[in-house]
């Protein structure tokens, strides 16, 4: 019996052998897998109640961990919340985090590269761990301003650059949201805010799929810009050339065609000169330059300006890639050379765009983050301006500005002249379908001769004649509000 | 032989001293709990202190008078278990819940009720006149969960909880040490009548089919409880705890062959007829698939969060109090050993799984020691019962093997677990007892098969 017994006691040490090697898998040797599995939290919560960098605009901060309860030694607060929601997004514990609260959460969190010796004289001093702040290069007068002008229940963007630089002096939305709401410890709370935030349609909880950097629209006749660069790139035109004008234009392979504006001026003309094509943004004169110059040198003008890139990484914002898509029929090309059809393009775009023209043709590397600051105060990085491609020659640029300065002074977007000061302009007004309902758009930079701001506005869903009053007029007032500071 | 029997040696100082150590595993860790919690050092700590030191050192005299030869090693690892466990549960209690006290009032009565196991009986022979009451006693253990009126009903599951009163109570849990009794009487009087018939086959001798009543017998208590009480874990144990019974009786590999059989074919049926049994293979197996992981109830959430805490925890762990065992489902019962992998590492979770190895091996060591093949078999049916609840609680932690809801040996909450397993390890220490002391010439009255002889 004696013999059986040891044998009943090696199989329970062979099974506790076993043991010993599932628990080194799980600890050691998995160990790594399971930490970087998507549904593991705990990285997320490790951090959750630490003291985390804030977000500062103009020396305030628009976000900042204040000291929370026993459980949770601290809670992330939200001051202008709405304002500035569709930047900072949301830090949550149960539905991660987006914006530069997602983007930055390793200068936030404080577990950078570049702190690291932070981290290791908080681990000897056994101080709590503090995450780096962030400035933003945002103006908040300006930046409330354009919040201001996006009426309440109105759906819309508006993006405020320095050409030069390619800094975001405003960038808002509307609709917005309190990510204070989801920021909070309460999770019943958090859970019932995010659900019902969730329901509002184009609110900005992701910056990938709404608001500035996220909104894929229809960019209207503010492409006839692509259009006119392509132009002048081919060689095969130049500013005094004579483009075709009928009031309509049969779209080949097809029984439609493309119309002019009916109730706007282009009719007077059967031929008509870049100015006149763009002061009055007559359809086909461009819709030809299109089916001339063929799809590809439409779409690598419209690549050289940024469209297909992602302008995320850059601007530390989840954002969305315009497109100009490829294998368009004739007809297809025709009517996404104005702006319509399959072409999109992110309101961000449209922003990178104007501002490759203001800056003689070199598009900038748009930035939002002015500087990180280590707890303290040292800086530990501040981005210096950097171009990120050409876009058009010099002359090609100054060219497009002179006309553009036309729109504005002559032509249909009159609404953003300020008296004194030369604006160059660029209306847009993208038809969503037989509704009556349009995207109506703004792009432009003032002053012309040496630009110091560009803004690109759009407002998405309204009528012909709302959308020429929430767009030119109140491009003038931020050019106005940037230039007299 | 001669020698061994001249001079038994009591080591019951070596006991005292490693029950001093064990106290201070136990304490030690309840004041690392405090220190983490805001209710440091409050009066409850000292008075859960002294009540487990008292009840640990009134353990240690009972012994010292009447079973001086005891195993030394297995009070001390049990007291280290429970007072880590104690711990355990306090860090997971939440304000206002009282599963740590309860706990320790769970404790003190299971372990007056060893005392009294070991004052009362004296000498574990005297059990084996209770074999054919312990068979009644196991069915009736095992029904009562499925009586109207007692019965909790289904609780997560499974319907193995009986409520009287205020309290609840899992029968199965002293089951497990009745069935031991039953199955170790029963041997020890029919295994020669066992061994000596039936058909060889290659190596192996098979048994006559009249014999493989009791086989089949336990076998379908088995799948009785699998299928009445939806408990798979219990179903496996009692299962293993016969299968190696009968293993020791007879020292026939062929038992061994024919009761995996039976299990592999009857966990096979099991997962095509029931519901329950299929999800947990499916949870185990394809736990990372996201349909699997997000079911409820019967999904892998539990097993995977438990898995993260266990990474996370990594070779030292998070420190107790330190981690976030809050996210893994049940983790002061069920999971509480992902719990100690979480915060006490890879090396606290290998001391742990070290001390159930050494606590079975003393077993294992009585029941070599031990001169009655009563004795013999009940020391080694508790002992790999032991043995095997903590493979399959540990393995379905780490999964290796199916998750079941089994209890976690004096670590868990649950207070039918402890008291079931310190009866155990009364049992044990009284095995142990007459197999480390002094040949016992005096008869034993109502114990008339004994038949032990000085030389």
């Amino acid at each position: 019996m004696n013999h059986s017994i040891r044998n009943s006691w090696m199989a329970a040490v062979a099974m506790f052998a076993l043991l010993f090697g599932a628990i080194s898998y799980v600890q050691v040797i998995g160990a790594g897998d399971l930490n970087d599995n998507p549904w593991n939290q705990r990285a997320v919560l490790a951090n959750y109640c630490n003291d985390r960098g804030a977000i500062i605009v103009g020396g305030k901060p628009i976000a900042e961990s204040v000291p929370g309860d026993e459980s949770c030694k601290f809670q992330r607060q939200y001051s202008q919340p709405e304002l500035y929601a569709g930047i900072t997004g949301y830090f949550s514990r149960s539905y991660g985090s987006t914006g530069l609260e997602q983007q930055l959460r390793d200068e936030l969190a404080g577990s950078s590269d570049q702190l690291f010796l932070d981290r290791v004289s908080q681990i000897f001093l056994g101080s709590q761990p503090k995450g780096a702040s962030v400035e933003l290069t945002i103006d908040p007068a300006i930046q409330k301003l354009a919040y201001d002008l996006i009426p309440d229940g109105q759906q819309g963007s508006i993006v405020v650059t320095n050409p030069k630089t390619g800094a975001i002096i405003a960038m808002v939305s509307k609709p917005s949201y309190d990510p204070n709401l989801i920021a909070t410890h309460d999770p019943a709370k958090e859970k019932a805010s995010y659900e019902q935030l969730n329901q509002v349609p184009g609110i900005n909880l992701n910056q990938s799929v709404s608001g500035p950097t996220g909104a894929l629209l229809a960019p209207g006749s503010v492409f006839k810009l692509v259009d006119t660069a392509a132009a002048l790139n081919s060689g095969k035109y130049n500013k005094d050339s004579v483009l075709p004008n009928p009031d309509s234009l049969p779209l080949p392979g097809s029984s439609a065609s493309l119309p002019n504006y009916a109730g706007g001026n282009c009719s007077v003309r059967s031929t008509a000169d870049f100015a006149f094509a763009l002061e009055q943004s007559c359809n086909t004169p461009f819709a030809s330059i299109a089916l001339d110059l063929g799809q590809k040198a439409i779409a690598d003008q419209a690549s050289k300006f940024g469209f297909g890139q992602d302008f995320g990484d850059q601007l530390k914002l989840q954002s969305a890639v315009s497109v100009f898509p490829t294998n368009l029929d004739q007809a297809a090309l025709a009517q996404s050379a104005v702006g319509q059809r399959d072409v999109k393009a992110t309101p961000l775009q449209i922003a990178m765009m104007t501002d490759a023209i203001a800056n003689n043709g070199v598009q900038m590397k748009p930035e939002l983050i002015k500087t990180v600051r280590a707890p303290d105060l040292r800086v530990i990085s501040e981005p210096k301006p950097e171009t990120l491609r050409t876009s058009t020659s010099p002359d090609i640029a100054k060219q497009i500005t002179e006309w553009m300065t036309d729109v504005v002074s002559k032509g249909i977007a009159s609404g953003a002249a300020i008296p004194g000061v030369d604006v160059a302009g660029k209306t847009g007004t993208a038809q969503l379908g037989d509704s009556g309902l349009n995207n109506s758009w703004f792009t432009g930079f003032a002053p012309a001769n040496d630009p110091q701001v560009a803004v690109t506005i759009v407002m998405q869903n309204v009528d012909v004649f709302t959308g020429a009053k929430l767009t030119s007029p109140n491009a003038k007032k931020i050019f106005e509000a940037v230039l007299n500071k | 032989m001669i020698e061994n029997l001249a001079m038994p040696k009591p080591r019951r100082n070596v006991e005292l001293v490693l029950l001093i150590l064990a106290l201070a595993v136990g304490i030690g860790a309840s004041s690392m709990v405090g220190l983490n919690s805001p209710a440091a050092f409050d009066g409850d700590f000292w008075f859960q202190s002294s009540l487990l030191v008292v009840a640990a050192l009134a353990f240690h005299l009972v012994l010292r008078f009447r079973a001086k030869y005891a195993d030394p090693v297995m009070l001390p690892i049990v007291v280290a278990l429970n007072g880590l466990g104690l711990a355990l549960i306090h860090r997971m209690d939440q304000p206002g819940e009282d599963t740590g006290n309860n706990q320790l009032r769970w404790t003190l009565l299971a372990m007056a009720v060893a005392i009294a196991v070991i004052w009362l009986l004296k000498d574990h022979r005297v059990i084996r006149r209770f074999t054919f009451i312990s068979l009644a006693a196991s069915a009736v253990l095992l029904v009562l969960p499925l009586v109207p009126g007692i019965s909790a009903g289904e609780v997560l599951g499974a319907s193995v909880w009986i409520r009287i009163g205020p309290m609840t109570f899992q029968p199965g849990e002293v089951a497990k040490i009745t069935l031991a009794i039953f199955f170790a009487g029963y041997l020890s009087s029919n295994r020669d009548l066992i061994l000596l018939v039936g058909r060889k086959v290659g190596p192996m001798q098979f048994p006559r089919f009249k014999d493989l009543g009791p086989m089949i017998t336990a076998w379908l208590v088995s799948i009785g409880i699998l299928v009445f009480q939806r408990d798979l874990g219990t179903s496996v144990l009692f299962f293993g705890l016969f299968i190696v019974m009968i293993y020791v009786a007879t020292s026939r590999i062929s038992w061994v062959v024919i009761g995996l059989a039976l299990i592999v074919g009857g966990g096979f049926l099991a997962s095509k007829a029931f519901a329950h049994v299929a999800f947990r293979l499916d949870s185990w197996w394809n736990a990372f698939t996201p349909e699997v992981f997000g079911r409820f109830p019967g999904g892998s959430a539990q097993i995977v969060q438990g898995l993260f805490g266990m990474a996370d925890g990594g070779l030292v762990g998070t420190g107790l109090g330190q981690g976030r065992p809050d996210l893994v489902p049940f983790a002061n019962s069920d999971m509480i050993i992902a719990l100690i992998g979480e915060e006490l590492g890879l090396i606290g979770l290998f001391a742990v799984v070290l001390l159930y190895l050494m606590l079975f091996t003393r077993g294992f060591r009585a029941a070599l020691g031990t001169r009655d093949a009563f004795g013999k078999l009940l020391a080694c049916g508790l002992s790999f019962a032991i043995a095997l609840q903590c493979f399959v609680v540990v393995g379905g932690v780490t999964r290796l093997i199916p998750l079941t809801g089994l209890t976690t040996p004096f670590l868990a909450a649950g207070g039918s677990s402890l008291l079931a397993n310190w009866i155990i390890v009364g049992l044990l220490l009284m095995i142990s007892h007459t197999a480390r002391g002094p040949v016992d010439t005096t008869p034993i009255t109502h114990a008339p098969t004994l038949a032990v002889k000085t030389p």
